[in-house]
C-alpha cells in the first residue's frame, strides 16, 4: 500500500487509497470451501438412503429380521475404531500445524490401519449375511441396508485410497502447502464419514434390534 | 532426502501461507473424543443391556444422543463455526440439514401413511401381478 501510495504524483488525491478487501479473514483459495460443499452433496445422497433405509428398514418379506441378522458387539467394535481413527487424524492435523513430517505419517499410517480394520470387519459381516442367506436380494430391508452401510463402506474404502497416495506425495514433496490442503481436506473427509457412522450405527443398528 | 529438507525450510520461511484457515487444537479434538466416547457407550449400553423395555422411548433417547454427538463431531473435529470461510461453510450446512430434514422426514411420513392407508384387497399376495 504505502509503494502503491509512493508512486502517486504529489498532487493526487489527499485521503489515502482505501481497498475494499478488508475482511480480517479471507482464505488462500476456495479449495476447502468447495470440499466442503461437496461434503455437503455427499450428505444428501446419505440422507436418501437413510430415508430408503427408514422406509423399508421394517419390510422383512418373510427373512430374517433386523433382530436376528445384526450383531451389536461387532459394530460396537467398528464403531470404536473409527472414533479412534478420527481422533488419530487430528493427531495428525496437529503434527501438520507443526511442521512434524514424521509423526504427522506415523499419525496417518494409524489411521490407516483402524481404517482397514474397520474395511475388514464390515466386509466379514457382509460374507457372514450373504453366506446365510442374507444377501441384498432376500428382502427389501436387506437391500437398503447393504445400500446405505456399503455406501458409507465405500467411502470409508476411498478414504483409504486417498490415505496411500497422500503419504506417498508427502514422502516424495515433503510437508509443501499443497499437501496440507490436501491432508485438510482429507481430514474434513474422514470427520465426516465418522458423522455419517453416528447416524448408521444410531439408526440402523441400534433401533433396527429395538423390538 | 535433502530435497525434502529444502521443501521444509522453505515452509517454515513462509508460515503465514500455510495458513488454511482452520487451527485445530489438542485440547478441542480430545475433548470432542470424550464426548463422543461418553455419547456412543450410552446408546450402546441402553440397547445391549436392555436398559429400557419400551422401543419408542429408547429410539427417541438414541436419536437424540446421535443428534448430539453429530453436533460434537461438527464443532470439535470439523472445526465448524460461523465465522469459517466468511460464513460460507454454515451457509451451506443449513442449507444441507434443511434439504435433509425434508428428505427424512417427508418420505417416512408420507410412505408411513401409504402403508396405513393401502386397502385390504391390495395386501393379499393374490392380488399382486
Amino acid at each position: 500500500m504505502s509503494d502503491i501510495s509512493a508512486t502517486l504524483p504529489a498532487d493526487g488525491p489527499k485521503q489515502p487509497l482505501v481497498f475494499l478487501d478488508t475482511a480480517e479473514h479471507h482464505p488462500v483459495n476456495g479449495t476447502l470451501l468447495g470440499f466442503w460443499v461437496y461434503l455437503m452433496s455427499d450428505c444428501l445422497i446419505f440422507a436418501c438412503l437413510f430415508a430408503a433405509y427408514g422406509v423399508l428398514g421394517r419390510e422383512y418379506a418373510g427373512g430374517p429380521t433386523a433382530q436376528e441378522v445384526l450383531e451389536l458387539p461387532a459394530v460396537a467394535v467398528n464403531t470404536t475404531l473409527l472414533l479412534l481413527s478420527s481422533i488419530t487424524y487430528g493427531f495428525a492435523v496437529l503434527a501438520m500445524q507443526k511442521n512434524q513430517r514424521n509423526p504427522m505419517l506415523v499419525w496417518l499410517v494409524i489411521t490407516g490401519l483402524l481404517g482397514a480394520g474397520f474395511i475388514t470387519l464390515e466386509l466379514r459381516e457382509f460374507a457372514h449375511l450373504i453366506s446365510i442367506g442374507a444377501g441384498p436380494q432376500r428382502s427389501a430391508f436387506l437391500s437398503s441396508f447393504f445400500t446405505l452401510v456399503g455406501t458409507h463402506g465405500l467411502h470409508v474404502t476411498c478414504g483409504l485410497i486417498w490415505l496411500v497416495v497422500l503419504i506417498t506425495q508427502v514422502l516424495k514433496k515433503g510437508l509443501i502447502t499443497a499437501n496440507k490442503r490436501r491432508i485438510l481436506c482429507l481430514s474434513m473427509f474422514w470427520h465426516f464419514l465418522d458423522v455419517v457412522w453416528v447416524g448408521v450405527f444410531s439408526f440402523v443398528y441400534l433401533m433396527g434390534v429395538l423390538p | 532426502m535433502s530435497a525434502h529438507d529444502e521443501l521444509h525450510a522453505h515452509g517454515d520461511d513462509h508460515g503465514h501461507d500455510d495458513d488454511l484457515g482452520i487451527h485445530a487444537t489438542f485440547s478441542g479434538y480430545m475433548t470432542g473424543f470424550a464426548l463422543s466416547v461418553v455419547l456412543t457407550v450410552i446408546p450402546f449400553w441402553l440397547v445391549m443391556g436392555h436398559v429400557i423395555t419400551k422401543s419408542s422411548t429408547a429410539a427417541v433417547i438414541i436419536l437424540a444422543l446421535a443428534a448430539v454427538q453429530i453436533v460434537v463431531h461438527m464443532i470439535y473435529f470439523l472445526h465448524m463455526n460461523a465465522k469459517s470461510e466468511g460464513g460460507w461453510n454454515m451457509l451451506a450446512l443449513v442449507f444441507t440439514i434443511v434439504l435433509v430434514v425434508i428428505t427424512l422426514s417427508g418420505s417416512i411420513w408420507i410412505m408411513y401413511h401409504l402403508n396405513s392407508n393401502m386397502m385390504p384387497s391390495m395386501m393379499d399376495p393374490s392380488n399382486l401381478p
